[in-house]
């Protein structure tokens, strides 16, 4: 896993249709304060903006339903633990765009009703702290965070807390979890976070991507907004593409690119296989390169790991399920021991010791993992040891010597 | 016990805004459970609905007297619309939803789930504590596990930890459902137990994955009652007390707590709420036990020591104008004494110096009963029946020998003497009842009270209240039943204000001259049970709160009091604890005697044995004890 996250992002002007396009720091801030709340949900709503954290959930509505909860304070969380192996876009917008995301956070804050933003950078994020604290104080000097923003009576502030470093803490209440001091292991739902979230109130947890794309939509309009995209997928996605490509990187693409667009756009040759959203994400071989990017086709929250012909697709799902069996916050069953189950699933076929029917045991056992696991972690987990056995059969069941008829194995 | 918990919030219960109920309407919601219409409670659980219409919905990580934890996922059912399973035990109703409990998906989800558990639970049903009372076996069982899909461990992965007097941890049968977690902090306060590591490192702990005996851990042994599996069994001692039996050279002697004999029926299948303190009797004398003492005894003792102790203590403080240490603690709750220790040690002279019941008749037995029945004493094993957990510690307390010999020997729960009796082939609700043996004889009902919580506070207020007013408690209290402290309720708070004294008892007049002194006072006492209410008072009285000003205050460290102790019979929940309670307060109303000054074997033994009085020199030495300012930070 680590070799494939040590991507260096080429660092040249950035170009994009929405999220790099050009933006005025402060605009958002100042048009917003002037509007009514129901103005901007409706805008946010026009625009088709969903989450960009990987769930997909669309944002009016999570800001609408944290504004309608009753409470006397309400927080705004930024999501930035990007665990997801292969994901390095959100660092890309707090290091180069910090204005996008904190004025989205800023925006949301007057929508719902917070008084505080809360941050949760991801541990590793730890060199940007400094940096980021330095442009908060700025925009306070600036009057758009603290005390009456522009001379209106909404004040907002934001904090940053560093994350506890698990993979999980992404998960929006594991993440309020650990915020609050505790391990960082996901919540019963419901009562959701929109309702009952940080300390008890009423809490947006949004993703970097989301946030950053909230001051376009309020200066140039939801309608600009879905210009981009497709019908469902509205706007654009950033891409952190790595593996087997000569260009690397973070990507600003519209919704709706192809697969082969995207591989042709990176300079990747005698692709195998792209793992489109990252360990939890789904495997697609080369005869599936023409599907989409985006809600209608295969959603992402924007890892793109590719593997070219010298790969071997069993050693890639290894890695998967280590990470997976290491990564469980370990709390409900399905997720603590079925990842272990298919990881000895990977490790028999590895060494030749299976029998198809066991397989096929494990498989499903891993649709019961995608139901009945408590939070999104242990039920996306079983995702690539599906699709990788599906997809890669005949190089997984030849390349390891056995047909599974052999040896040991039998029945 | 709901509120103001300090689990994290991934284990507390659901926050539901319910609508409001003007008139009824809009509290219920249909729901449809497997295609049948339901009337259900508006945020009732979707467990709750299916348990009010008999539909069963297995569980393992919920309890009752818990916050909701839904981590072992084995409750799931299916909820028409939603992508994935819900689990029932923490799912509220809030719409009309469409709930299917027996789905071919969710059957195949629960059986995955056993099967991927019995993958990693080392231990075999026949060699386990547990068999046939294990909610992990009763799994397998409703699920017709006939193999090991996903494999077995064949070596254990943990070392048992048997370094407590108490409570013995076997992880190797663990299922991480953290029953025991969310009992030790949220029931208890404590803490001793948290979740450890991640994915499949996670396990059970404690602080620094020290031995039990090595953490602050009370050894209340509720985390055992709440345990599932046998991964938390008390430390039994009773091979070595079938030893004793079987030697003809000892002498071995048992005395009998108030709370087992009301809880024991519940070994034998039975309904609790029934005593069997006659029949309990009978089979102790046909295991082989000498002689069967009736702990009550040390209680109504307990009674006169300690509230002679407060006598003085407010004596002292009213009319003496010295510095003492008010209000005063009960004491005969060992994991109480050890919480205090720990947490509270600059409160250790607030407890009261009398030594609990069990120590009491300890001290006794090796003495007192040795000289009368000339034995020596080395040749008496004294086993104390006990429905709890933390005396197994206590009488291994280094400071409990003042006989000369180790107190009491063993602390035997209502659990093991259950097995024991069954292991001699007997059914203990068909024996004929037999009484206790002299010289201590048939006890007052205020020492049998001593099992609840609350009773004992009513215990030395029927004699307090007698002793100084000169009046019939039943002239006060109806029926001699002080109901304020009586009940369930975390806290109880009570004002027994003092208009009219009595003169001074012969017991007591080479320590009081009058009473005058009481005249006109209000006796302030409360009770709390559980260590997680204990700690609401204990920092109440820190804040210089209302429990300040208290004179007495009773603790127990078990919810319920010691009917709900660590050692007693598997499950428990608060319907339990009160069928308990009510085979208590009904024995003592049966009782012809039910004041423990009224206990003539108490006044006797003043006479000829402790003869310079309650809390004189020979009570003093052989009766009291002192505490160790422990701390949290232990070595
Ligand atoms: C195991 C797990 C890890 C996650 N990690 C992240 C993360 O690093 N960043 C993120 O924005 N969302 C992450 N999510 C998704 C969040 O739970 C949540 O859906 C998201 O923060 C909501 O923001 P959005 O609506 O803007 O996407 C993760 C989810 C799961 C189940
Ligand atoms: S699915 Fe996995 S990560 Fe999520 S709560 Fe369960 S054990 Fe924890
Ligand atoms: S814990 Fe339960 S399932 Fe395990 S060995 Fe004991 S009785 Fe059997
Ligand atoms: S015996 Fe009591 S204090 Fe000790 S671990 Fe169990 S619940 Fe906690
Ligand atoms: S020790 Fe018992 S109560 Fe605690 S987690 Fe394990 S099985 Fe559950
Ligand atoms: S009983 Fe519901 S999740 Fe464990």
């Amino acid at each position: 896993m680590k070799t494939q996250l040590e991507n260096n992002i080429i660092k040249t002007e950035r170009t994009g249709p929405v999220l790099f396009s050009p933006y005025k720091r402060g605009d958002a801030i100042k048009k917003a304060v002037k509007q009514k709340r129901e103005d901007i949900l409706f805008e946010i709503k026009d625009s088709g903006l969903k989450g960009r954290g990987g769930a997909g959930f669309p944002t009016s509505t999570k800001w609408m339903l944290t504004a309608a909860a009753k409470a006397d304070k309400k927080f705004i969380v930024c999501n930035a633990d990007e665990g997801e192996p292969g994901t390095f876009k959100d660092r890309v917008l707090l290091m180069e765009y910090p204005q996008l995301v904190f004025e989205g956070m800023v925006v949301g804050g007057y929508t719902i009703g917070a008084q505080t933003g809360i941050v949760y950078l991801r541990a590793e994020y730890e060199y940007m702290f400094e940096q980021l604290e330095n442009y908060l104080a700025n925009m306070r000097e600036d009057n758009l965070l603290g005390e009456n923003i522009l001379g209106t009576d909404f004040s907002f502030d934001i904090s940053i807390r560093l994350g506890s470093g698990a993979y999980v803490c992404g998960e929006e209440t594991a993440l309020i979890e650990s915020l609050e001091g505790h391990r960082g292991e996901p919540r019963n739902r419901p009562p959701f976070p929109v309702n009952t979230g940080y300390m008890g109130y009423p809490t947006s947890v949004n993703n970097v991507e989301t946030l950053a794309a909230v001051p376009h939509i309020i200066t140039k309009g939801g309608s600009w907004f879905k210009k981009f995209g497709t019908d469902k997928s509205t706007g654009s996605k950033l891409f952190s593409v790595s593996g087997d490509c000569e260009r690397p990187g973070v990507y600003e693409l519209p919704w709706g690119t192809s697969i082969n667009e995207l591989l042709e756009i990176v300079g990747a040759k005698n692709t195998k296989a792209v793992q489109v959203g990252g360990a939890s994400g789904i495997c697609v071989p080369r005869s599936q390169f023409d599907r989409k990017l985006g809600y209608e086709d295969i959603p992402t929250g924007g890892s793109v790991i590719i593997f070219n012909e010298s790969r071997n697709m069993l050693h890639v799902l290894k890695n998967f399920m280590e990470f997976f069996v290491e990564e469980s916050c370990g709390q409900c069953t399905p997720c603590r021991i079925g990842n272990i189950k298919l990881l000895e699933g990977v490790e028999m076929i590895e060494r030749g010791e299976f029998t198809f029917k066991y397989i096929n045991t494990l498989k499903e056992l891993g649709r019961t993992m995608q139901v009945a696991s408590k939070c999104g972690l242990g039920q996306s987990s079983p995702n690539s040891f599906i699709s990788i056995l599906e997809n890669f059969k005949d190089e997984i069941f030849h390349t390891t010597g056995t047909n599974g008829f052999n040896g040991k194995a039998g029945k | 016990m709901k509120e103001k918990l300090r689990a994290p919030k991934a284990q507390q219960p659901l926050i539901v805004e319910k609508p409001t109920l003007e008139d009824g309407i809009g509290s219920k919601v249909t729901v449809e459970i497997n295609e049948k219409k339901v009337q259900v409670l508006f945020g009732q659980t979707i467990l709750e609905a299916c348990k009010e219409n008999q539909i069963h919905v297995p569980t393992l990580c919920h309890h009752p007297d818990l916050c909701i934890a839904g981590n072992c996922r084995i409750c799931v059912v299916e909820v028409e619309g939603m992508r994935t399973l819900q689990t029932a035990c923490s799912f509220p109703i809030t719409a009309p939803i469409k709930i299917k409990t027996s789905s071919p998906m969710v059957r195949k989800a629960r059986r995955h789930i056993i099967d991927l558990l019995l993958s990693e639970h080392y231990g075999e049903c026949y060699s386990c504590v547990r068999n046939n009372n294990c909610e992990l076996q009763t799994l397998a069982k409703e699920y017709g596990v006939d193999s090991y899909t996903f494999g077995h461990v064949q070596e254990p992965v943990y070392e048992v930890d048997l370094s407590s007097y108490s409570v013995v941890r076997d992880m190797n049968k663990c299922v991480n459902c953290r029953r025991c977690v969310r009992t030790c902090i949220d029931l208890q306060e404590v803490g001793v137990l948290e979740a450890i590591g991640r994915g499949d490192k996670t396990h059970i702990g404690t602080f620094l994955e020290k031995p039990l005996a090595d953490v602050i851990c009370i050894n209340c042994g509720q985390c055992i009652n709440r345990c599932p599996t046998g991964a938390l069994r008390a430390n039994d001692p009773s091979d070595v007390i079938w030893n004793a039996i079987d030697d003809p050279t000892k002498h071995v002697v048992i005395q009998t707590a108030p709370s087992p004999r009301a809880a024991i029926g519940e070994v034998f299948g039975l309904e609790p709420g029934k005593s069997f303190t006659g029949e309990l009797n009978t089979a102790l004398r046909r295991i082989g036990f000498d002689v069967v003492f009736d702990t009550n005894f040390t209680a109504d003792l307990t009674i006169i020591e300690e509230g002679t102790e407060l006598i003085l203590r407010l004596y002292k403080a009213l009319v003496k104008k010295e510095q003492v240490a008010l209000p005063q603690f009960t004491s005969c709750s060992p994991g109480w004494v050890k919480y205090l220790e720990h947490f509270y040690p600059e409160y250790i002279d607030n407890l009261s110096s009398a030594k609990s019941p069990q120590q009491m008749f300890g001290a006794l037995i090796k003495t007192f009963y040795a000289q009368k029945k000339g034995i020596d004493p080395k040749d008496i094993v004294s086993v104390a029946l006990m429905p709890c957990a933390a005396k197994k510690f206590e009488c291994n307390r280094p400071e409990m020998v003042d006989s000369g010999y180790k107190d009491v020997d063993f602390g035997l729960t209502t659990r093991e003497l259950g097995q024991m009796i069954q292991e001699a082939g007997i059914y203990l609700p068909e024996m004929p009842k037999s009484n206790f043996d002299d010289p201590f004889g048939e006890a007052s009902g205020a020492g049998l009270i001593f099992g609840a919580t609350g009773g004992v506070m009513e215990a030395a207020l029927r004699s307090v209240i007698e002793l100084v007013t000169g009046k019939k408690v039943e002239d006060v209290f109806a029926n001699a039943d002080i109901t304020p402290v009586r009940g369930f309720e975390g806290i109880k708070y009570a004002e027994i204000p003092i208009t009219e004294v009595g003169p001074v008892p012969k017991l007591l007049q080479h320590l009081v001259p009058d009473w005058n002194w009481l005249k006109g006072a209000t006796l302030k006492i409360a009770v709390a049970h559980g260590t997680a209410n204990a700690k609401k008072i204990m920092d109440d009285i820190k804040a210089g709160g209302k429990f300040s000003e208290c004179h007495f205050i009773e603790f127990m460290a078990c919810p319920g009091g010691c009917l709900g102790g660590g050692g007693q019979p598997i499950p428990t929940d608060e319907e339990i604890r009160k069928m308990r309670a009510k085979a208590i307060y009904d024995e003592d109303n049966s009782l012809p005697v039910r004041k423990s000054h009224e206990n003539r074997h108490v006044a006797e033994i003043y006479d000829v044995f402790l003869t310079d009085g309650p809390c004189g020199h020979i009570s003093h030495k052989l009766l009291h004890t002192h505490y160790i300012k422990r701390g949290k930070y232990i070595a």
